[in-house]
């Protein structure tokens, strides 16, 4: 694809006095009220805020599958404020990865299948070989050899696993997981967190909404709301590796058990 | 999306959900399948009444006395001139366009012989009765002119009366007694099978009309004559030209009423074909409604499925799905699941109507269009009653389903 200007090649995601108003009856709920955001190419990202603060509808915002109600928005420095219903619905499909926090897993479906879903929905029509990629996906997460498992088969950090894989799959610019370990046990989150930590030192883009601090610590900043305003925007001084404490907080379960 | 992910999607959809799948498509394979009874029973009646109508004679002109009711004055039967031996020699002589003609003069007798006794009716007719009637002698003669000038005491028997009388098929040159009177079998008739109401037509004994009417006591007078043209196209010029006749010869006034009726066989084929007409569209109806019913059963699964499937359609559009993808995806499963309840119905419908054949000696058929109205019309349900559904599913908001709990 073209890049517009030096500034967009780099930013993934350029978004300008975003505002989101809803309507409901006669009052108007001001979700957010100018937010400013800049994502840029290789970043891991957090958005942090209480329930209420502002981070769901931005989130939204950002998967282009809502829009703003002023302000503007850019995926790779080409703007979506204008674009139809089917053409945001091809940026999700080429340009964006979904991570939910119920892993949203087909039912009865095996993990290959799971994944290939997106390219389903291709219409570049590069994307044929819809068996190997997700293959290739499944690979990427560890699960190369579950492929043929039900979700109902599979842990939750696998499904979550099955999930991010085909969040990949479509090799998008920006992967998006809205609280990914919100239904994880703690060692799980930190697998999770683990899997994301390599795949942005492989050059993904991450950006994770949260409400728990103990997850932003493995991002390299933090963007805070509240009150649909950005009230910090700060690198993580401290960032952890998943991988480490992992290790650490097994080893002293190893430690207890013994 | 392409058109085979499309079908992959919507297949997938189908066969994970095999319970589910099988009792939406039981309404339309009820319905399908009763479509194709209902229809192959109709259409089987209608075949076996045109049959009969071909059976009565083609070509053939029956003529009764008495007038038909016009201006509704219809006279009392007594007070009518009979039909006569004469009208019919008098037609025979005089008819151009007729092939043969024969009066019929019936009578109810017992005939003793053979294995007992048989109660039915004798008919006194002509030599050319069987060319009028197109009604074969499978086992030796019909008796010729000569036999009717001659007053022979000859009968061609009916198979019905053939069976009972002489079971092991040895009739003819067999004695027989009519009111006393012997006479000879010197044939037998082909089976013609029951008449539109039901009446064995083979439940009968023919005699030269000369020796039932000598010979015999009981009713002397014509009940009818038949005649016969020699192509179809005659029939309508013949029953004219035997109106002018009979009239000349009851001596009738210009203005007097006809003293009797010419009929042909169209009437009667019109009423039967009528008749079984409105049979078949009723069934078809009952069917048909049956159908509709199939069709509300989808269209109800369809949205329990939709809501079932809310958290579903929301991650689709989320992975890029567009709104038509959905839609079409849900129509393509309804459409699927009609078409193949509605082949399963077609394949049970046909099984059916041949289990009922063999069960009630009705003859069905099932007719390539029956098929493929009641394939078409299976489709044509799964689109209509898949439409809205499929609608509600593209229409839902992917943040709205994602959270659906």
């Amino acid at each position: 694809m073209t890049m517009d200007t030096l500034h967009s090649a780099t930013n993934v995601i350029e978004a300008h006095g975003l505002e989101r108003v809803f309507e409901m009856g006669s009052t108007r709920v001001h979700a957010l009220r100018g937010v400013d955001l800049m994502v840029a190419r290789g970043e891991m990202i957090a958005v942090m805020g209480a329930s209420g603060s502002g981070k769901s509808t931005l989130m939204n915002i950002l998967g282009c599958l809502d829009r703003p109600t002023a302000g503007s928005y850019a995926v790779e420095g080409a703007s979506v404020e204008d674009l139809s219903n089917n053409e945001l619905a091809n940026i999700r499909n080429q340009r964006l990865g979904f991570v939910f926090q119920g892993f949203n897993l087909l039912p009865r479906t095996d993990a290959l299948e799971n994944v290939e879903l997106p390219l389903l929905y291709d219409r570049s029509g590069q994307r044929l070989d819809t068996k190997g990629l997700a293959a290739e996906a499944l690979g990427r997460v560890g699960l190369a050899d579950r492929m043929d498992h039900d979700p109902s088969e599979l842990s939750g950090g696998q499904q979550q696993r099955v999930a991010i894989a085909r969040a990949l799959v479509t090799k998008p610019s920006l992967v998006l997981a809205d609280e990914p370990t919100g239904n994880l046990d703690s060692v799980t989150s930190l697998e999770i967190m683990a899997l994301f930590q390599q795949l942005n030192s492989q050059g993904v883009t991450i950006l994770i909404v949260t409400h728990e601090s103990e997850i932003s610590r493995y991002t390299e900043r933090i963007v805070e709301l509240r009150d649909g305003r950005v009230i910090r925007d700060e690198p993580v001084s401290d960032r952890h590796d998943a991988q480490k404490d992992l290790e650490a907080l097994q080893g002293l379960e190893l430690v207890g058990v013994a | 999306m392409k058109a085979r992910n499309l079908i992959r999607v919507a297949g997938v959809s189908i066969l994970k959900n095999k319970m589910r799948t099988l009792l939406t498509m039981l309404g339309i394979i009820i319905g399908v399948g009763a479509v194709i009874v209902m229809v192959a029973i109709g259409a089987g009646a209608q075949g076996q009444i045109e049959s009969q109508i071909q059976n009565l004679g083609t070509n053939m002109i029956v003529v009764t006395s008495g007038s038909t009711a016009e201006g509704g004055v219809s006279l009392g039967a007594q007070s009518v001139a009979r039909l006569t031996v004469e009208d019919a020699e008098a037609i025979e002589a005089q008819g151009f366009l007729l092939a043969a003609v024969s009066p019929v003069i019936q009578t109810f007798t017992q005939a003793v012989g053979g294995t007992g006794n048989w109660r039915t009716s004798v008919l006194g007719v002509d030599y050319d009765y069987p060319i009028i009637r197109d009604w074969d002698v499978i086992l030796g003669d019909f008796f010729d002119d000569g036999d009717v000038r001659s007053i022979r005491r000859e009968v061609v028997l009916g198979y019905t009366v053939a069976e009972n009388l002489f079971p092991n098929g040895d009739a003819v040159g067999q004695q027989l007694r009519l009111r006393d009177v012997p006479v000879t079998v010197i044939g037998v008739l082909e089976a013609k099978g029951q008449t539109a109401e039901g009446l064995d037509q083979d439940d009968v004994i023919l005699a030269p009309y000369t020796t039932v009417q000598n010979r015999m006591a009981g009713r002397q007078f014509v009940s009818q004559i038949l005649a016969s043209t020699y192509s179809p196209e005659d029939v309508p010029a013949a029953q004219v030209e035997i109106q002018q006749i009979l009239r000349d010869t009851h001596g009738q006034a210009g203005n007097e009423p006809d003293d009797f009726t010419v009929r042909d066989q169209s009437e009667l084929a019109e009423a039967a074909q009528s008749t079984t007409k409105i049979m078949t569209l009723l069934l078809a109806a009952i069917a048909g409604i049956s159908l509709l019913v199939g069709g509300i059963g989808i269209m109800n699964i369809m949205l329990v499925s939709v809501t079932e499937r809310t958290r579903e359609i929301g991650l689709r559009l989320a992975l890029g799905a567009h709104d038509a993808d959905v839609m079409v995806q849900f129509l393509v499963e309804s459409v699927v699941m009609s078409l193949v309840g509605g082949l399963t119905g077609v394949m049970i419908g046909y099984a059916g109507s041949r289990a009922i054949a063999s069960a009630t000696g009705w003859s069905t058929v099932v007719s390539l269009p029956t098929v493929l109205l009641a394939m078409g019309f299976a489709g044509a349900v799964g689109i209509f009653f898949g439409f809205y559904p499929a609608r509600r599913a593209a229409a839902l908001d992917p943040i709205e389903a994602l959270r659906y709990e």
